[in-house]
């Protein structure tokens, strides 16, 4: 049997508790500072504007395209290779005063007239209202499934579990957009949907780490509840370690062959997988013992013992 | 222990089956096509007219490998899409004439699976190519075009009720309607009241004998509501004679149109005829005034304006509208029976022709001018939010002479040459927009991109999911293969449960599959360390899958539902290809925890479940 993890004892986690906690605490506060300092780097989906991207036969001449394009009278362009250098990309502010569906048929007149071989690839316009529309739908279903998420775990299994998790897994989204916004790699609505993916697939690390945890209370009857979480942790680690290898493995792939359209989606589940193993085991379980868990808030109340049931809560 | 009944496996049998049937026209690659519709009722698909595109393709030495007519329709189909784009100029340029030509890609799948409704996903545009717009519709116009209205008919009811007025004013967006007296305003406010009881609020003002009138809730929802369904109306009639296989024209929210038109690679034709926003009117030549001395003086008489028509002419038309373009049902361009003059048939709906017979039973042996205004509409940044502005350009195409009471059909004659009275036609068919359209967002993609897009899409699948299944297979071993098995089957069932809900394929959809079948071998990866756990415990084999089986369910679930609960949210906020990203993942989420569940353990049971005396599973 081939096993990576095999662990005969439970791994003291919650001994680290004060490091794991201090950790995250300065990762979540980087993220927060980069947030802040330098702000997300907004695509073109939330801030409205144009992108083109051209093909050209030959490599590129760029600042030949810059020039053309400023002579026009559209001062703010950024134009840039991406993934060849065939491949240009041309990003355009909304601009006062010029309408907005024929930006795209100047430009590539412009681009024309100068060098024939250009292929237009792709346009994206997006209006500054349906920008702004977006950019709310997007916090709004954040808060939208962050707020199911803990009425559905407060449902299934307690208020301290489902609080444990949310605050965990909004870590790993802040982290996420941090991250996003110190490297200033651009957001736009793929990278939003990632993020969300994010969010509802590393609740599913939480979630197996708190049955764990809920199993062990009814069983371990003699352990103390550091102890029990502990072990929960140690015996799911082989799971959350291998489930993770295989989705970034997916998404490995995606970042490899999926090119420059799914490269920030990628990007953006590569970072939530990886701190998403991270938080579920070092910020959840501990946020657990500091709301104070105890085995009561777990075991079926009087009232509710069902007829037979044994002491560990089964029923056979 | 690890058995299943006979009929479970038959079900999961049917279910592999299903799934089968229906992803399998997804990996037939579609022919390119070409496809013409006649453009009107008159012109026939007949073997002649397939006789005609035969000889025309002849003619620039191609041939089309199948052809398909069923009288309404037919489908050329070709080789390559070199030969496809060259028939399509041929076919366009020789019976372009007669017929709305257009390229498509045309399914190859099997005849016995067509028969079953199994029919190949959709792509989306980011797949195939085409342009993606959204429109705005412009409601404040919509909704001051109809208060215009209502100040023509409170004139016309007072007037015709014998009531004192001294004029109506526009205050935002209600009318002012100003009296002399106290008795007036009360005859006229109990007139109004019954004529518009349920459209129309009406507010004395106080200190005064006037009146205020406004729109009522529920009838600005219905003014912008039909607003909007005349406006789809009006672009899918554009949208056909430019010849678009498969467009969409959609309503999104309370006043936007989605417009996608799929392989579409002249985006500024297809703008230009969705952009023009032109609108129709039907007015009085005002015959008591000379338009020259109106011109040379400035004095213009209050109920009239002044315009000049196309050859330069000074025109006096009466401000009062008689009837505007959305009411036109059709128009056709032809001659006059008796002198062969070129002419416009117009026919009306039902409304409009209610209203068209009063107006010129009134009005017999008067001239009346055709007004067409067209919108230039652009967006503008003011103080950082986007404005619109339109430009309108008033013009009169025609003055004509109104002979006798008019109705449903009618025609415009004085027409200069056919070619006029032809572009008329198309003017008074195409150009009745309820209210300005303008677009706001806009994604292009180009055919090549497309194609690429695919090939991205596919090998990110296809490579992750290899790599997925070779180390499942050297960790777990038998178990790997079994939950490599499970996978593959999400894949299937996911494939196919898209297929059938007719679901459109975009990239973000094709990552959404991949990410899926990452997240869906967490099911198969809880259970197997689940039995491992109780092997390790000392349970014997069979006891230990049972109980794994048995353990992990719970956690399944609970951390399915979370995702889901995530999908949910990102399909009623998402937009466009978010959206389909949302539906791949919550399709993904339930196809796994079928597969992962209930097929990868009847496939344990078919393998372990009959040995009784099982000492060691290969896990």
């Amino acid at each position: 049997m081939l096993e990576f993890f095999h662990f005969t004892k439970s791994i003291p986690f919650m001994r680290y508790g004060k490091i794991t906690t201090a950790t995250s605490l300065a990762t979540f506060l980087f993220s927060v500072f980069a947030l802040a300092f330098y702000g997300l780097n907004l695509g073109v989906d939330f801030t409205g504007g144009t992108v083109m991207e051209v093909r050209y036969a030959q490599a590129a001449p760029l600042d030949t395209i810059r020039e053309a394009i400023k002579a026009t009278g559209y001062h703010e362009v950024a134009v840039q290779n991406f993934g060849s250098t065939q491949d240009v990309l041309i990003r355009l502010p909304l601009k006062e005063g010029v309408s907005s569906a024929q930006v795209s048929e100047q430009i590539m007149g412009v681009l024309k007239t100068s060098t024939p071989d250009v292929a237009l690839s792709k346009v994206d316009f997006v209006g500054g209202q349906v920008g702004q529309e977006l950019y709310e739908n997007g916090g709004l279903a954040l808060i939208l499934v962050a707020a199911g998420i803990i009425i559905y775990l407060a449902f299934r299994f307690e208020w301290r579990f489902a609080v444990s998790a949310a605050i965990a897994n909004l870590h790993d989204i802040v982290i996420i957009l941090g991250l996003f916004a110190f490297f200033q790699w651009q957001f736009d609505l793929t990278v939003l949907a990632g993020v969300l993916a994010v969010l509802g697939y590393s609740v599913n690390e939480s979630v197996v780490v708190f049955d764990r945890i809920r199993e062990n209370i009814r069983t371990m009857r003699d352990e103390t509840i550091p102890d029990i979480i502990d072990s929960a942790i140690t015996t799911t680690m082989s799971r959350t370690i291998i489930t993770h290898l295989a989705t970034q493995t997916m998404v490995t792939s995606m970042l490899w062959f999926g090119g420059e359209a799914l490269h920030n989606f990628a990007l953006a589940l590569t970072i939530g997988i990886m701190f998403g193993i991270y938080s579920s085991v070092l910020v959840a379980a501990p946020l657990l013992l500091l709301f104070g868990l105890k085995r009561e808030h777990m075991l079926p109340k009087e009232s509710e013992k069902i007829e037979g049931m044994n002491a560990d809560g089964s029923v056979v | 222990m690890n058995r299943y009944p006979l009929w479970k496996y038959l079900m999961i049998a049917a279910t592999l089956v299903i799934g089968l049937l229906y992803s399998i026209p997804n990996f037939f690659h579609p022919d390119y096509a070409v496809q013409l519709v006649p453009k009107t009722a008159q012109i026939l698909l007949d073997p002649a007219a397939m006789q005609q595109f035969d000889t025309v393709l002849k003619a620039q030495g191609l041939a089309a490998t199948a052809s398909e007519n069923d009288g309404k329709l037919s489908v050329l189909r070709f080789s390559d899409d070199t030969t496809q784009g060259k028939a399509y100029k041929a076919l366009k340029e020789a019976v372009g004439e007669n017929y709305v030509v257009s390229l498509n890609l045309a399914a190859t799948t099997p005849s016995w699976l067509r028969a079953i409704n199994a029919s190949p996903m959709t792509l989306g545009l980011d797949l195939r190519g085409g342009v993606h717009f959204l429109m705005e519709v412009d409601m404040k116009a919509a909704v001051d075009k109809q208060l215009n209205r209502y100040d023509d008919e409170f004139r016309d009811l007072m007037r015709s009720k014998n009531i004192k007025y001294q004029g109506i004013e526009r205050q935002g967006d209600t009318l002012l309607v100003k009296f002399p007296d106290a008795p007036s305003r009360d005859a006229a406010d109990q007139i109004m009241r019954e004529e518009y009881s349920t459209a129309l609020q009406f507010t004395p003002v106080v200190a005064s004998t006037n009146i205020q009138v406004s729109i009522a809730q529920t009838e600005l929802l219905t003014i912008q509501k039909s607003a909007l369904q005349q406006n789809i109306t009006t672009l899918r009639r554009r949208i056909n004679t430019l010849g678009v296989a498969e467009p969409v024209i959609q309503q999104q929210g309370m006043n936007r149109i989605v417009v996608q038109l799929p392989g579409v690679q002249d985006t500024a034709e297809a703008k230009r005829a969705l952009g023009a926003t032109s609108t129709l009117e039907f007015r009085l030549v005002d015959m008591e005034n000379d338009p020259t001395v109106a011109k040379q003086s400035g004095k213009v008489p209050a109920s009239s304006q002044l315009y000049q028509s196309r050859d330069g002419r000074d025109v006096l038309l009466k401000r009062k509208v008689m009837l505007t373009g959305e009411f036109i049902v059709n128009a056709m361009s032809g001659r006059d029976n008796q002198n062969g003059q070129p002419i416009v048939s117009i026919t009306l709906n039902s409304a409009g022709a209610k209203r068209f017979s009063k107006v010129t039973g009134e009005n017999v042996k008067k001239d009346m001018a055709v007004v067409l205004i067209s919108n230039v509409s652009e967006t503008q940044e003011i103080d950082g939010k986007t404005v619109l502005k339109t430009n309108q350009v008033e013009e009169v195409i025609s003055v004509a002479t109104i002979q006798e009471q008019l109705s449903k059909n009618f025609q415009i004659s004085g027409l200069d040459s056919p070619q006029e009275a032809h572009e008329l036609a198309m003017g008074l068919r195409d150009g009745a927009l309820a209210a300005p359209v303008y677009i706001v967002e806009e994604r292009t993609v180009g055919p090549s991109m497309g194609q690429e897009n695919i090939e991205k899409g596919f090998n990110s699948n296809f490579w992750g999911f290899v790599a997925v299944v070779a180390f499942m297979l050297v960790y777990y071993r038998m178990f790997g293969v079994i939950s490599s098995l499970a996978l593959a089957v999400n894949g299937l069932f996911l494939f196919a449960l898209l297929s059938i809900i007719g679901a459109t394929l975009t990239l973000p959809g094709l990552a959404g599959i991949a990410l899926t079948l990452g997240m869906a071998i967490d099911a198969n990866v809880l259970i197997n360390e689940r039995i491992r756990e109780e092997l390790r415990a000392g349970a014997p084999p069979q006891q230990a899958i049972f109980a794994g089986y048995d353990r992990a369910w719970g956690t399944i679930l609970d951390s399915n539902l979370t995702t889901l609960i995530a999908g949910i949210a990102l399909f009623m906020l998402g937009s466009g290809p978010i959206k389909g990203f949302a539906v791949v993942l919550c399709l993904g989420i339930l196809t796994s925890m079928f597969s992962a569940v209930t097929v990868s353990r009847a496939m344990v049971n078919l393998m372990y479940g009959s040995k009784s005396r099982l000492e060691k599973i290969a896990i």
